[in-house]
């Protein structure tokens, strides 16, 4: 070689020595990036396989797979045992509709009033302060609705001591609600946001107000951003423990009416969790089903959720 | 057919009055939908403070769980707490910052697997936390029993880690993304490899945004709850882990240091201690029926939401301070 000076030596040698580095760190960051995959993966084997042995345990001591439907209590715990998974599914249903009566109205009404009203510096300060909602741990919460909300609840409904259980959905399902106002009201108010001013600007030349621009225009091209908001605040509730765990009691009955206690999938798992069960018992396995239905109906929402926005996206 | 056309200059101004009025009542409105959530969570912070408060002593903090609610402490959850607090950095940063890395900088989204790969982090941030828990006790407590020694220490780490790999994940994703492209054509202009651009260049620029990003997440799984008690976190835990010191309780009921253990043994010994945290302690105060209890709930929320303030203003502070040096 002809150029073969001892500097360029050097840095060839270097040169070929990061590239080595690179190429290790490459398969380094890779490995890592992959390992979310072994989580998704392990989560779906293993509820998946906990409940064909939920099963197997059911039909091994004799209960029929069919009784799922057709009864009504899911007592898995006691003799003899009931499994008509309706009641908790109910259970989660009604907490979560009661979260949604709160925080969908609300959470929209503060998105629009951050991004169509608040000028610059009451939006800089009320953001951050939404935001706080969102960082109370929810046993915090949890708390609060059983001890303040809960009795709160009896003493305005009249009749309330008889009407209203100590531990109710409605107490749960409200502070639930206020839990998930800030993630609807952030998402939102960036799909509201993203709608450029021109479409406001040319409503109002035609002569409309500010709230027929909000409502004729700006809400309805946000309205794919808007939707997965709401389909993401639906999945949040139906997975949200610690406040359904120490406000909405544990009843196993299937019941529709929201001031009686009501027990949720999540709730059933944190009961039996904090009971010492010992693995392979069909107890046991029964969290795990009930986990399984719960990944599900979350999973089945936040595709529902993608869906939406990817669908109906209007690009600007 | 004959058609009446209405009187068009009437039905234009008829009621721009009334449209007008209504449109400032309806901000009216509006502005009391962003305050009603924090009206009450003005009510949560008053009546638990106005609760806790006058049990918030050191000797609370200083002293372990009991059936008398007078003289129940707070140290082995509050210690718990912090330990979960170091080790589950340890295993969520790396990996979140490394896969946050890969999909940033290496990833070539034309190849299936990499698109996969995004569409499963977002998924994974979705899934509910208890569910990290079934998962947690199937594979580190059950499967990685030999290592973790059951429902301890590290299984809780472990668990909380897995459950805030995903939001590390795209909080670091954010902070690299707003990095230049500049700076990356800049160093590969003058020669250097993807990963001296990715370790000199865009980590040091993406840092402040990396930091307060993770800390924020270190923050949430502080305040979980759900996942711990799936994984049968024990509420009555009357010892500490051997590591720095060991402990000892004194005839006064008073927590002693007994001797310093800062060995390699005594902290794995350490990380296979079964343990409580604050959140677990709060639940089991709050779900008992005594009202006594209750105010000692309250006491912990306080230190609880004292814990996650410090843990904010750290990241708010270490933002402030790295931006000035830009």
């Amino acid at each position: 070689m002809t150029l073969a000076d001892q500097g360029f030596v050097g840095y060839e040698q270097q040169h070929a020595r990061s590239r080595w580095v690179n190429r290790i760190m490459r398969g380094v960051t890779w490995a890592f990036a992959s390992f979310s995959i072994v989580v998704t993966v392990g989560i779906t084997l293993i509820l998946f396989l906990e409940s064909i042995l939920f099963f197997r345990k059911l039909a091994l001591e004799g209960h029929s797979w069919t009784q799922l439907f057709t009864e009504t209590d899911w007592t898995p715990l006691f003799e003899p045992p009931r499994f008509g998974i309706i009641a908790i599914i109910m259970g989660t249903v009604i907490t979560s509709v009661i979260a949604m009566i709160v925080a969908l109205p609300v959470g929209l009404l503060s998105a629009i009033f951050l991004s169509e009203y608040a000028p610059p510096g009451l939006r800089a300060v009320l953001k951050p302060m939404l935001e706080i909602l969102a960082g109370v741990p929810t046993v915090v919460y949890g708390f609060f609705a059983l001890l303040v909300i809960g009795p709160a609840l009896q003493k305005i409904i009249p009749n309330g001591e008889e009407v209203v259980a100590g531990l109710n959905a409605t107490s749960a399902g409200f502070v639930m609600g206020i839990m998930i106002i800030p993630l609807v009201a952030s998402l939102s108010e960036d799909a509201l946001y993203a709608v450029p001013n021109l479409l406001r600007e040319g409503a109002y030349s035609l002569g409309a107000t500010k709230f027929e621009t909000i409502f004729s225009v700006v809400i309805p091209s946000a309205l794919s951003g808007i939707v997965s908001a709401f389909i993401l605040a639906v999945s949040r509730a139906v997975g949200e423990t610690m406040i359904v765990a120490l406000a909405a009691g544990q009843n196993p009955a299937l019941n529709l009416n929201p001031l009686q206690s009501v027990m949720t999938i999540t709730a059933f798992i944190v009961q039996v969790s904090l009971g010492d069960t010992p693995t392979g018992t069909l107890s046991f396995y029964s969290i795990f089903f009930a986990g399984f239905i719960l990944f599900l109906m979350t999973l089945v929402l936040n595709i529902l959720a993608d869906w939406f926005v990817r669908k109906y996206r209007i690009v600007y | 057919m004959t058609v009446t056309l209405p009187q068009l200059e009437g039905n234009f101004r008829s009621n721009y009055e009334a449209r007008k009025a209504w449109t400032n009542v309806f901000a009216v409105i509006a502005f009391l939908a962003t305050i009603f959530g924090l009206f009450f969570l003005g009510l949560l912070l008053y009546d638990v403070f106005s609760q806790g408060l006058p049990y918030l002593n050191w000797k609370f903090l200083t002293t372990f769980p009991s059936r008398d609610p007078a003289e129940a402490g707070i140290l082995s959850a509050l210690v718990g707490s912090i330990w979960l607090m170091f080790l589950i950095p340890i295993f969520a940063f790396p990996l979140g910052i490394g896969a946050a890395i890969y999909m940033e900088e290496y990833a070539d989204r034309d190849i299936w697997y990499n698109r996969m790969l995004e569409i499963n982090t977002s998924n994974l941030a979705g899934v509910p936390s208890i569910i990290y828990g079934l998962l947690g006790l199937e594979l580190y407590v059950r499967l990685f029993e030999p290592i973790t020694k059951g429902r301890t220490l590290l299984s809780g780490a472990l668990t909380l880690a897995t459950l805030v790999l995903p939001v590390v994940i795209i909080s670091t994703r954010e902070a690299i993304r707003a990095v230049p492209r500049e700076i990356r054509e800049a160093a590969y202009g003058v020669g250097a490899t993807m990963w001296q651009t990715i370790w000199y260049h865009v980590l040091p620029m993406a840092f402040p945004g990396i930091l307060t990003g993770t800390i924020l997440a270190l923050a949430r799984a502080i305040g979980e709850t759900a996942p711990l008690i799936t994984l049968g976190a024990l509420t009555f835990i009357a010892f500490l882990p051997p590591w720095p010191v060991t402990t000892a309780v004194n005839e006064q009921g008073q927590v002693i240091i007994e001797k310093v253990s800062l060995g390699l043994g005594s902290f794995i010994e350490a990380l296979q201690t079964p343990f409580t945290a604050l959140p677990i302690q709060i639940f089991n105060w709050a779900s008992r029926p005594q009202q006594e209890f209750h105010k000692v709930a309250a006491a912990g929320i306080i230190a609880l939401l004292g814990l996650l303030v410090i843990m904010n203003s750290v990241a708010i502070v270490l933002r402030a301070r790295f931006q000035q040096r830009r």
